[in-house]
Protein backbone atom coordinates (compact mmCIF):
# COMPACT_ATOMS: atom_id res chain seq x y z
CA UNK A 1 0.00 0.00 0.00
CA UNK A 2 2.24 2.44 0.87
CA UNK A 3 4.63 1.24 -2.00
CA UNK A 4 0.99 2.36 -4.91
CA UNK A 5 1.04 5.87 -2.71
CA UNK A 6 4.76 6.32 -3.18
CA UNK A 7 4.44 5.25 -6.75
CA UNK A 8 1.20 7.23 -7.26
CA UNK A 9 2.96 10.07 -5.83
CA UNK A 10 5.96 10.09 -7.94
CA UNK A 11 3.58 10.21 -11.09
CA UNK A 12 1.97 13.42 -9.77
CA UNK A 13 4.98 15.28 -10.00
CA UNK A 14 4.57 14.94 -13.83
CA UNK A 15 2.44 17.78 -14.66
CA UNK A 16 0.95 15.91 -17.86
CA UNK A 17 -0.30 13.58 -15.18
CA UNK A 18 -2.16 15.95 -12.92
CA UNK A 19 -3.71 17.93 -16.25
CA UNK A 20 -4.88 13.80 -16.87
CA UNK A 21 -6.57 14.16 -13.62
CA UNK A 22 -8.03 17.47 -13.92
CA UNK A 23 -9.73 17.02 -17.48
CA UNK A 24 -10.78 13.82 -16.87
CA UNK A 25 -12.42 14.83 -13.68
CA UNK A 26 -14.07 18.03 -15.25
CA UNK A 27 -15.38 15.93 -18.25
CA UNK A 28 -16.80 13.14 -16.23
CA UNK A 29 -18.52 16.13 -14.18
CA UNK A 30 -20.19 17.82 -17.54
CA UNK A 31 -21.52 14.69 -18.63
CA UNK A 32 -22.65 13.37 -15.92
CA UNK A 33 -24.84 16.80 -15.47
CA UNK A 34 -26.29 16.50 -19.09
CA UNK A 35 -26.89 12.44 -18.85
CA UNK A 36 -29.78 12.55 -16.50
CA UNK A 37 -31.31 14.92 -19.09
CA UNK A 38 -30.34 12.56 -22.22
CA UNK A 39 -31.39 9.36 -20.69
CA UNK A 40 -35.11 10.84 -19.58
CA UNK A 41 -35.53 12.31 -22.46
CA UNK A 42 -34.82 9.01 -24.44
CA UNK A 43 -31.47 10.50 -25.92
CA UNK A 44 -28.83 8.08 -24.36
CA UNK A 45 -27.64 7.09 -27.55
CA UNK A 46 -27.46 10.71 -28.64
CA UNK A 47 -23.47 10.97 -27.46
CA UNK A 48 -23.03 7.27 -29.63
CA UNK A 49 -24.04 9.57 -32.58
CA UNK A 50 -22.90 12.57 -31.74
CA UNK A 51 -19.53 11.15 -31.38
CA UNK A 52 -19.75 9.77 -34.45
CA UNK A 53 -20.05 12.77 -36.48
CA UNK A 54 -17.45 14.15 -34.24
CA UNK A 55 -15.14 11.48 -35.75
CA UNK A 56 -16.09 12.15 -38.74
CA UNK A 57 -15.49 15.78 -38.75
CA UNK A 58 -12.30 14.96 -37.45
CA UNK A 59 -11.35 12.87 -40.34
CA UNK A 60 -11.79 15.78 -42.76
CA UNK A 61 -10.08 18.25 -40.40
CA UNK A 62 -6.96 15.45 -40.81
CA UNK A 63 -7.17 14.97 -44.45
CA UNK A 64 -7.60 19.48 -44.65
CA UNK A 65 -4.61 19.12 -42.68
CA UNK A 66 -6.15 21.98 -40.21
CA UNK A 67 -3.85 22.24 -37.35
CA UNK A 68 -6.45 22.56 -35.02
CA UNK A 69 -9.10 20.47 -35.77
CA UNK A 70 -11.23 21.87 -32.58
CA UNK A 71 -12.68 24.90 -35.17
CA UNK A 72 -13.82 22.05 -37.68
CA UNK A 73 -14.95 19.68 -35.23
CA UNK A 74 -17.15 21.49 -33.10
CA UNK A 75 -19.99 23.52 -35.08
CA UNK A 76 -20.03 20.12 -36.90
CA UNK A 77 -21.25 18.61 -33.75
CA UNK A 78 -23.20 21.53 -32.84
CA UNK A 79 -25.04 21.47 -36.04
CA UNK A 80 -25.81 17.99 -35.97
CA UNK A 81 -27.02 17.77 -32.31
CA UNK A 82 -29.47 21.17 -32.64
CA UNK A 83 -31.13 18.71 -35.62
CA UNK A 84 -30.97 15.38 -33.56
CA UNK A 85 -32.96 17.16 -30.56
CA UNK A 86 -34.78 19.26 -33.13
CA UNK A 87 -36.25 15.74 -34.81
CA UNK A 88 -38.34 14.98 -30.94
CA UNK A 89 -41.97 15.68 -32.70
CA UNK A 90 -42.64 16.36 -35.94
CA UNK A 91 -40.33 14.89 -38.49
CA UNK A 92 -40.64 11.79 -40.64
CA UNK A 93 -37.40 10.07 -39.27
CA UNK A 94 -38.12 9.19 -35.72
CA UNK A 95 -35.34 10.00 -32.69
CA UNK A 96 -33.96 6.59 -32.37
CA UNK A 97 -33.51 6.28 -35.95
CA UNK A 98 -32.35 9.61 -37.11
CA UNK A 99 -29.47 9.21 -34.30
CA UNK A 100 -28.60 5.72 -35.67
CA UNK A 101 -28.51 6.90 -39.75
CA UNK A 102 -26.38 10.32 -38.66
CA UNK A 103 -24.43 7.81 -36.21
CA UNK A 104 -23.36 5.13 -38.80
CA UNK A 105 -22.97 7.26 -41.57
CA UNK A 106 -20.70 9.78 -40.22
CA UNK A 107 -18.91 6.30 -38.89
CA UNK A 108 -18.83 5.11 -42.40
CA UNK A 109 -17.60 8.41 -43.88
CA UNK A 110 -14.97 9.13 -41.46
CA UNK A 111 -13.39 6.14 -42.08
CA UNK A 112 -13.69 5.93 -45.94
CA UNK A 113 -12.15 9.72 -45.64
CA UNK A 114 -9.10 8.59 -43.69
CA UNK A 115 -8.55 5.54 -45.46
CA UNK A 116 -8.62 7.33 -49.04
CA UNK A 117 -6.58 10.46 -48.56
CA UNK A 118 -4.68 10.11 -45.20
CA UNK A 119 -0.75 10.56 -45.47
CA UNK A 120 -0.04 8.41 -42.43
CA UNK A 121 0.93 4.58 -42.40
CA UNK A 122 -0.38 3.94 -39.52
CA UNK A 123 -4.16 4.01 -40.43
CA UNK A 124 -5.79 1.48 -38.39
CA UNK A 125 -3.51 3.03 -35.05
CA UNK A 126 -4.84 6.61 -35.86
CA UNK A 127 -8.47 5.30 -36.52
CA UNK A 128 -8.04 2.96 -33.36
CA UNK A 129 -6.81 5.85 -31.55
CA UNK A 130 -9.63 8.29 -32.39
CA UNK A 131 -12.65 5.51 -31.67
CA UNK A 132 -11.20 4.37 -28.14
CA UNK A 133 -9.77 7.03 -27.07
CA UNK A 134 -5.51 7.15 -27.10
CA UNK A 135 -3.09 8.81 -24.51
CA UNK A 136 -3.65 11.59 -26.04
CA UNK A 137 -5.10 12.43 -22.33
CA UNK A 138 -2.13 11.96 -21.00
CA UNK A 139 -0.04 14.73 -23.86
CA UNK A 140 -2.62 17.84 -23.11
CA UNK A 141 -0.89 20.99 -23.05
CA UNK A 142 -1.95 23.66 -20.74
CA UNK A 143 -3.84 25.14 -23.58
CA UNK A 144 -5.89 22.85 -23.89
CA UNK A 145 -6.19 22.21 -20.12
CA UNK A 146 -7.22 26.05 -19.71
CA UNK A 147 -9.72 25.55 -22.69
CA UNK A 148 -11.62 22.14 -20.93
CA UNK A 149 -11.78 24.28 -18.13
CA UNK A 150 -13.55 27.16 -19.43
CA UNK A 151 -16.19 25.16 -21.06
CA UNK A 152 -16.64 23.47 -18.00
CA UNK A 153 -17.43 26.37 -16.18
CA UNK A 154 -19.87 27.50 -18.64
CA UNK A 155 -21.56 24.54 -18.65
CA UNK A 156 -21.92 23.69 -15.24
CA UNK A 157 -22.72 27.41 -14.98
CA UNK A 158 -25.60 27.53 -17.79
CA UNK A 159 -26.90 24.25 -16.10
CA UNK A 160 -27.44 25.62 -12.92
CA UNK A 161 -28.58 28.59 -13.80
CA UNK A 162 -31.40 26.78 -16.21
CA UNK A 163 -31.41 23.89 -13.74
CA UNK A 164 -34.91 24.55 -13.24
CA UNK A 165 -36.36 25.30 -16.72
CA UNK A 166 -34.48 21.82 -17.38
CA UNK A 167 -36.22 19.80 -14.75
CA UNK A 168 -39.56 21.39 -15.97
CA UNK A 169 -38.78 20.86 -19.66
CA UNK A 170 -37.76 16.95 -19.07
CA UNK A 171 -40.34 16.28 -17.08
CA UNK A 172 -43.01 17.81 -18.94
CA UNK A 173 -42.65 19.24 -22.25
CA UNK A 174 -45.97 19.97 -23.23
CA UNK A 175 -46.97 21.64 -19.95
CA UNK A 176 -43.93 24.15 -19.74
CA UNK A 177 -44.86 25.37 -23.42
CA UNK A 178 -48.33 25.67 -22.75
CA UNK A 179 -47.34 27.93 -19.28
CA UNK A 180 -45.27 29.76 -21.37
CA UNK A 181 -41.28 28.17 -21.03
CA UNK A 182 -39.87 28.24 -24.32
CA UNK A 183 -39.06 24.34 -24.79
CA UNK A 184 -37.43 24.61 -27.91
CA UNK A 185 -34.62 27.34 -26.21
CA UNK A 186 -33.46 25.28 -23.93
CA UNK A 187 -33.54 22.24 -26.18
CA UNK A 188 -31.41 24.14 -28.01
CA UNK A 189 -28.97 25.10 -25.29
CA UNK A 190 -29.16 21.63 -24.04
CA UNK A 191 -28.20 20.63 -27.37
CA UNK A 192 -25.05 23.27 -27.43
CA UNK A 193 -23.73 22.17 -24.49
CA UNK A 194 -23.98 18.40 -25.51
CA UNK A 195 -22.20 19.02 -28.55
CA UNK A 196 -19.35 21.08 -26.63
CA UNK A 197 -18.99 18.02 -24.06
CA UNK A 198 -18.56 15.47 -26.37
CA UNK A 199 -16.19 17.05 -28.49
CA UNK A 200 -14.34 17.84 -25.15
CA UNK A 201 -14.72 14.05 -24.00
CA UNK A 202 -13.40 12.89 -27.26
CA UNK A 203 -9.84 13.27 -26.28
CA UNK A 204 -10.34 11.18 -23.08
CA UNK A 205 -12.29 8.18 -23.99
CA UNK A 206 -12.40 8.82 -27.46
CA UNK A 207 -15.97 8.52 -29.41
CA UNK A 208 -17.13 4.93 -28.94
CA UNK A 209 -17.01 5.35 -24.87
CA UNK A 210 -18.69 8.96 -24.73
CA UNK A 211 -22.09 7.38 -24.17
CA UNK A 212 -20.46 5.28 -20.86
CA UNK A 213 -19.79 8.53 -19.29
CA UNK A 214 -23.13 9.84 -20.23
CA UNK A 215 -25.63 6.66 -19.50
CA UNK A 216 -23.60 5.01 -16.32
CA UNK A 217 -23.62 7.88 -13.48
CA UNK A 218 -27.27 8.61 -14.33
CA UNK A 219 -28.38 4.74 -14.46
CA UNK A 220 -26.21 4.08 -11.49
CA UNK A 221 -27.79 7.24 -9.71
CA UNK A 222 -31.35 6.46 -10.82
CA UNK A 223 -30.69 2.81 -9.20
CA UNK A 224 -31.05 4.19 -5.38
CA UNK A 225 -32.50 7.95 -5.51
CA UNK A 226 -35.78 9.09 -6.07
CA UNK A 227 -35.45 13.11 -7.01
CA UNK A 228 -34.39 15.09 -9.76
CA UNK A 229 -32.34 16.60 -7.20
CA UNK A 230 -30.42 13.51 -5.57
CA UNK A 231 -30.33 11.98 -8.95
CA UNK A 232 -28.09 15.06 -10.44
CA UNK A 233 -25.49 15.66 -7.55
CA UNK A 234 -25.16 11.60 -7.00
CA UNK A 235 -24.47 11.25 -10.63
CA UNK A 236 -22.13 14.15 -10.51
CA UNK A 237 -20.48 12.91 -7.40
CA UNK A 238 -20.47 9.03 -8.56
CA UNK A 239 -18.79 9.96 -12.20
CA UNK A 240 -16.41 12.40 -10.92
CA UNK A 241 -15.10 9.34 -8.15
CA UNK A 242 -15.39 6.97 -10.70
CA UNK A 243 -13.21 9.00 -13.54
CA UNK A 244 -10.81 9.62 -10.83
CA UNK A 245 -10.23 6.43 -9.88
CA UNK A 246 -10.32 5.45 -13.43
CA UNK A 247 -7.37 7.60 -14.42
CA UNK A 248 -5.51 6.38 -11.36
CA UNK A 249 -5.52 2.72 -12.04
CA UNK A 250 -4.76 3.10 -15.65
CA UNK A 251 -1.69 5.09 -14.74
CA UNK A 252 -0.51 2.73 -11.86
CA UNK A 253 -1.66 -0.32 -14.12
CA UNK A 254 -0.58 0.90 -17.72
CA UNK A 255 -3.96 0.52 -19.09
CA UNK A 256 -6.12 1.99 -21.86
CA UNK A 257 -7.58 5.35 -19.51
CA UNK A 258 -10.88 5.25 -21.83
CA UNK A 259 -12.10 2.00 -21.03
CA UNK A 260 -10.40 1.42 -17.69
CA UNK A 261 -12.71 4.70 -16.64
CA UNK A 262 -15.72 2.74 -18.35
CA UNK A 263 -15.23 -0.20 -16.72
CA UNK A 264 -14.98 1.27 -13.15
CA UNK A 265 -18.37 2.85 -14.31
CA UNK A 266 -19.82 -0.25 -14.91
CA UNK A 267 -18.75 -1.61 -11.43
CA UNK A 268 -20.22 1.54 -9.85
CA UNK A 269 -23.13 0.63 -11.78
CA UNK A 270 -23.48 -3.12 -9.93
CA UNK A 271 -22.74 -1.50 -6.65
CA UNK A 272 -25.49 0.73 -6.88
CA UNK A 273 -27.55 -2.04 -7.99
CA UNK A 274 -27.26 -3.89 -5.48
CA UNK A 275 -28.05 -0.96 -2.72
CA UNK A 276 -31.11 -0.05 -5.01
CA UNK A 277 -32.22 -3.48 -4.44
CA UNK A 278 -31.25 -4.11 -0.67
CA UNK A 279 -33.52 -0.66 -0.12
CA UNK A 280 -36.26 -1.47 -2.09
CA UNK A 281 -36.76 -4.25 0.03
CA UNK A 282 -37.41 -2.64 3.26
CA UNK B 1 -66.17 39.20 -22.19
CA UNK B 2 -65.53 35.33 -21.92
CA UNK B 3 -62.03 33.92 -21.32
CA UNK B 4 -61.89 32.24 -24.53
CA UNK B 5 -63.80 32.81 -27.67
CA UNK B 6 -63.93 30.30 -30.51
CA UNK B 7 -65.04 31.26 -33.62
CA UNK B 8 -65.60 29.00 -36.72
CA UNK B 9 -62.57 26.75 -35.74
CA UNK B 10 -60.97 24.23 -38.45
CA UNK B 11 -58.33 22.04 -37.11
CA UNK B 12 -56.47 19.28 -38.40
CA UNK B 13 -53.12 17.38 -39.07
CA UNK B 14 -50.96 18.04 -41.99
CA UNK B 15 -53.50 19.31 -43.95
CA UNK B 16 -56.11 17.24 -43.11
CA UNK B 17 -59.49 18.47 -41.14
CA UNK B 18 -60.70 17.15 -38.22
CA UNK B 19 -62.98 19.32 -37.00
CA UNK B 20 -64.45 22.35 -38.77
CA UNK B 21 -66.69 25.06 -38.08
CA UNK B 22 -66.08 25.02 -34.24
CA UNK B 23 -67.52 27.67 -32.15
CA UNK B 24 -68.28 28.19 -28.41
CA UNK B 25 -67.37 30.77 -25.86
CA UNK B 26 -66.15 29.96 -21.89
CA UNK B 27 -67.15 32.48 -19.50
CA UNK B 28 -65.74 32.95 -16.06
CA UNK B 29 -66.57 30.05 -13.51
CA UNK B 30 -67.55 27.82 -16.49
CA UNK B 31 -67.38 24.00 -15.95
CA UNK B 32 -67.30 23.09 -20.27
CA UNK B 33 -66.82 19.48 -20.82
CA UNK B 34 -65.87 18.08 -24.35
CA UNK B 35 -66.78 15.06 -25.38
CA UNK B 36 -66.75 13.03 -28.51
CA UNK B 37 -65.19 10.04 -30.03
CA UNK B 38 -61.83 8.96 -30.41
CA UNK B 39 -60.26 11.02 -32.82
CA UNK B 40 -62.69 13.36 -32.88
CA UNK B 41 -60.05 16.56 -32.41
CA UNK B 42 -60.90 16.68 -28.57
CA UNK B 43 -56.83 16.69 -28.25
CA UNK B 44 -56.56 18.44 -30.98
CA UNK B 45 -59.07 21.40 -29.86
CA UNK B 46 -57.21 21.59 -26.34
CA UNK B 47 -53.74 21.91 -27.94
CA UNK B 48 -54.77 24.27 -29.74
CA UNK B 49 -56.11 26.22 -26.97
CA UNK B 50 -53.00 25.74 -25.24
CA UNK B 51 -51.36 27.41 -28.41
CA UNK B 52 -49.25 23.93 -29.25
CA UNK B 53 -50.69 24.24 -32.34
CA UNK B 54 -52.07 26.41 -34.66
CA UNK B 55 -55.51 25.96 -35.90
CA UNK B 56 -55.86 25.63 -39.87
CA UNK B 57 -58.65 28.25 -40.29
CA UNK B 58 -60.76 30.69 -37.56
CA UNK B 59 -60.31 32.16 -34.82
CA UNK B 60 -59.33 31.57 -31.11
CA UNK B 61 -59.35 34.67 -28.38
CA UNK B 62 -58.72 35.04 -24.82
CA UNK B 63 -59.85 37.49 -22.82
CA UNK B 64 -61.23 38.38 -19.73
CA UNK B 65 -57.71 39.17 -18.19
CA UNK B 66 -56.80 35.91 -18.73
CA UNK B 67 -53.50 35.77 -20.59
CA UNK B 68 -51.63 32.54 -22.43
CA UNK B 69 -49.52 31.63 -19.59
CA UNK B 70 -52.38 31.57 -16.83
CA UNK B 71 -53.51 28.38 -18.68
CA UNK B 72 -53.31 25.32 -16.05
CA UNK B 73 -52.81 22.23 -17.81
CA UNK B 74 -53.30 18.67 -16.60
CA UNK B 75 -52.41 16.72 -19.51
CA UNK B 76 -52.39 13.09 -19.99
CA UNK B 77 -49.28 10.82 -18.58
CA UNK B 78 -46.51 10.46 -21.06
CA UNK B 79 -43.60 7.78 -21.11
CA UNK B 80 -40.86 9.71 -20.17
CA UNK B 81 -42.81 10.22 -16.48
CA UNK B 82 -43.29 6.31 -15.78
CA UNK B 83 -39.56 6.16 -14.72
CA UNK B 84 -38.86 9.90 -14.08
CA UNK B 85 -37.20 10.51 -10.53
CA UNK B 86 -38.48 13.36 -9.32
CA UNK B 87 -40.28 14.02 -6.00
CA UNK B 88 -43.79 15.48 -5.75
CA UNK B 89 -42.53 18.48 -4.27
CA UNK B 90 -40.16 19.11 -7.11
CA UNK B 91 -42.66 18.47 -9.68
CA UNK B 92 -45.29 20.71 -8.12
CA UNK B 93 -42.86 23.32 -7.81
CA UNK B 94 -42.15 23.44 -11.48
CA UNK B 95 -45.66 24.79 -11.86
CA UNK B 96 -44.49 28.07 -10.80
CA UNK B 97 -41.79 28.50 -13.63
CA UNK B 98 -44.23 30.46 -15.54
CA UNK B 99 -44.12 33.35 -12.82
CA UNK B 100 -39.92 33.41 -12.81
CA UNK B 101 -39.15 34.85 -16.35
CA UNK B 102 -35.35 34.72 -16.23
CA UNK B 103 -35.02 34.12 -13.03
CA UNK B 104 -32.82 30.81 -12.29
CA UNK B 105 -34.53 29.52 -8.73
CA UNK B 106 -38.25 29.59 -7.13
CA UNK B 107 -38.88 32.77 -4.84
CA UNK B 108 -40.32 32.10 -1.14
CA UNK B 109 -43.90 33.24 -2.21
CA UNK B 110 -43.58 30.24 -5.51
CA UNK B 111 -42.57 27.87 -3.16
CA UNK B 112 -45.15 28.88 -0.36
CA UNK B 113 -47.94 28.08 -2.94
CA UNK B 114 -46.46 24.80 -3.89
CA UNK B 115 -46.79 24.38 -0.14
CA UNK B 116 -50.71 25.27 -0.27
CA UNK B 117 -52.01 23.63 -3.58
CA UNK B 118 -49.85 20.36 -1.88
CA UNK B 119 -51.79 20.64 1.13
CA UNK B 120 -55.51 21.68 -1.08
CA UNK B 121 -55.53 18.85 -2.93
CA UNK B 122 -54.49 16.80 0.55
CA UNK B 123 -51.30 15.70 -1.06
CA UNK B 124 -48.97 17.59 1.15
CA UNK B 125 -48.03 14.15 3.44
CA UNK B 126 -46.47 12.75 -0.43
CA UNK B 127 -44.39 15.86 -0.56
CA UNK B 128 -41.04 13.96 -0.43
CA UNK B 129 -42.23 10.77 -2.13
CA UNK B 130 -40.83 9.64 -5.33
CA UNK B 131 -43.65 10.94 -8.22
CA UNK B 132 -43.29 7.09 -10.13
CA UNK B 133 -44.15 5.58 -6.72
CA UNK B 134 -47.47 6.82 -6.47
CA UNK B 135 -50.89 5.11 -7.15
CA UNK B 136 -52.93 6.70 -10.45
CA UNK B 137 -54.84 9.04 -8.46
CA UNK B 138 -52.19 10.53 -6.18
CA UNK B 139 -50.50 11.15 -9.53
CA UNK B 140 -53.13 12.82 -10.61
CA UNK B 141 -53.83 15.34 -7.82
CA UNK B 142 -49.39 15.85 -8.10
CA UNK B 143 -50.20 17.10 -11.54
CA UNK B 144 -53.22 18.82 -10.51
CA UNK B 145 -51.61 20.65 -8.05
CA UNK B 146 -48.38 21.95 -10.47
CA UNK B 147 -51.48 22.55 -12.88
CA UNK B 148 -52.90 25.25 -9.72
CA UNK B 149 -49.68 26.62 -9.45
CA UNK B 150 -49.62 28.03 -13.08
CA UNK B 151 -52.89 29.38 -13.02
CA UNK B 152 -55.58 30.67 -10.37
CA UNK B 153 -58.40 30.93 -13.53
CA UNK B 154 -58.53 28.61 -15.84
CA UNK B 155 -57.75 24.72 -15.75
CA UNK B 156 -57.75 22.58 -18.91
CA UNK B 157 -57.65 18.91 -18.07
CA UNK B 158 -57.24 16.26 -20.78
CA UNK B 159 -59.23 12.98 -19.37
CA UNK B 160 -57.95 13.56 -16.07
CA UNK B 161 -59.62 10.02 -14.82
CA UNK B 162 -57.80 8.03 -17.38
CA UNK B 163 -56.83 4.69 -15.86
CA UNK B 164 -58.13 5.47 -12.46
CA UNK B 165 -60.02 2.84 -10.29
CA UNK B 166 -63.81 3.96 -9.12
CA UNK B 167 -63.39 5.12 -6.49
CA UNK B 168 -60.07 7.15 -7.49
CA UNK B 169 -62.36 8.64 -10.37
CA UNK B 170 -64.77 9.40 -8.09
CA UNK B 171 -62.61 11.61 -5.39
CA UNK B 172 -61.26 13.06 -8.69
CA UNK B 173 -64.52 14.24 -10.14
CA UNK B 174 -65.71 15.86 -7.01
CA UNK B 175 -61.94 17.94 -6.18
CA UNK B 176 -62.38 19.33 -9.86
CA UNK B 177 -65.70 19.97 -8.47
CA UNK B 178 -64.49 21.64 -5.67
CA UNK B 179 -61.81 24.23 -7.46
CA UNK B 180 -64.66 24.65 -10.15
CA UNK B 181 -66.88 26.17 -7.26
CA UNK B 182 -63.95 28.48 -5.66
CA UNK B 183 -63.97 30.39 -8.84
CA UNK B 184 -61.97 28.51 -11.30
CA UNK B 185 -62.89 27.78 -14.58
CA UNK B 186 -62.76 23.89 -15.86
CA UNK B 187 -62.13 23.01 -19.42
CA UNK B 188 -62.58 18.95 -19.21
CA UNK B 189 -61.81 16.53 -22.15
CA UNK B 190 -63.78 13.17 -20.94
CA UNK B 191 -64.94 10.12 -22.57
CA UNK B 192 -67.37 9.94 -19.68
CA UNK B 193 -70.39 11.40 -20.78
CA UNK B 194 -72.81 10.30 -17.65
CA UNK B 195 -70.27 12.37 -15.32
CA UNK B 196 -69.51 14.85 -17.62
CA UNK B 197 -73.32 15.43 -17.68
CA UNK B 198 -73.83 15.20 -14.00
CA UNK B 199 -70.89 17.68 -13.45
CA UNK B 200 -70.47 20.26 -16.32
CA UNK B 201 -72.43 23.77 -16.59
CA UNK B 202 -71.78 23.06 -20.46
CA UNK B 203 -71.31 20.35 -23.43
CA UNK B 204 -69.11 20.89 -26.18
CA UNK B 205 -69.96 17.57 -28.32
CA UNK B 206 -67.43 17.11 -30.95
CA UNK B 207 -67.29 14.51 -33.89
CA UNK B 208 -67.88 13.90 -37.53
CA UNK B 209 -66.95 17.11 -39.77
CA UNK B 210 -69.39 19.19 -37.60
CA UNK B 211 -70.03 20.39 -34.22
CA UNK B 212 -73.09 18.25 -32.71
CA UNK B 213 -73.61 20.20 -29.92
CA UNK B 214 -72.10 23.27 -27.61
CA UNK B 215 -74.53 24.33 -25.40
CA UNK B 216 -75.26 24.42 -21.72
CA UNK B 217 -75.77 21.13 -19.92
CA UNK B 218 -79.40 21.17 -19.99
CA UNK B 219 -79.37 21.83 -23.48
CA UNK B 220 -77.44 19.20 -24.08
CA UNK B 221 -79.89 16.71 -22.63
CA UNK B 222 -82.95 17.72 -24.83
CA UNK B 223 -80.69 18.07 -27.79
CA UNK B 224 -80.37 15.22 -31.00
CA UNK B 225 -76.93 14.57 -29.57
CA UNK B 226 -77.41 14.04 -26.20
CA UNK B 227 -80.37 12.06 -26.11
CA UNK B 228 -78.52 9.62 -28.00
CA UNK B 229 -75.54 10.01 -26.48
CA UNK B 230 -76.51 10.33 -22.35
CA UNK B 231 -79.18 8.40 -22.85
CA UNK B 232 -77.34 5.03 -24.03
CA UNK B 233 -75.01 5.72 -20.99
CA UNK B 234 -78.28 5.97 -18.49
CA UNK B 235 -79.23 2.59 -20.17
CA UNK B 236 -75.87 1.28 -19.49
CA UNK B 237 -75.78 2.72 -15.97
Amino acid sequence: MIGLMAKLARYFQYPFVRYAIIVGILIALCSSLLGVTLVLKRFSFIGDGLSHVAFGAMAVAAVLNLTNDFFLVLPVTVICAVLLLRTGQNTKIKGDAAIAMISVGALAIGYLIINLFSTSSNITGDVCATLFGSTSILTLTMTEVRLCAVMSVLVVAVFLLFYHKIFAVTFDEDFATATGTKANTYNLILAVIIAVIIVLAMNLVGSLLISALVIFPTLSAMRVFKSFRAVILCSAIGSVICAALGILISIVAGTPVGSTIVAVDIVGFALFSLVGFLTRRY
Amino acid sequence: MPQLTCQNLTLGYEGKTVVSGLSFIVNEGDYLCIVGENGSGKSTLMKTILKLKTPMSGQLVIGDGLTQNEIGYLPQQTVVQKDFPASVREVVRSGCLNRCGLRPFYSKAEKQMAEDNMEKLGIALLAGRCYRELSGGQQQRVLLARALCATRKILLLDEPVAGLDPKATAEMYALIKKLNDSGITIIMISHDIIASVKYASHILHIGGQSPLFFGTKAEYLESDAGLIYAGLGGDQA
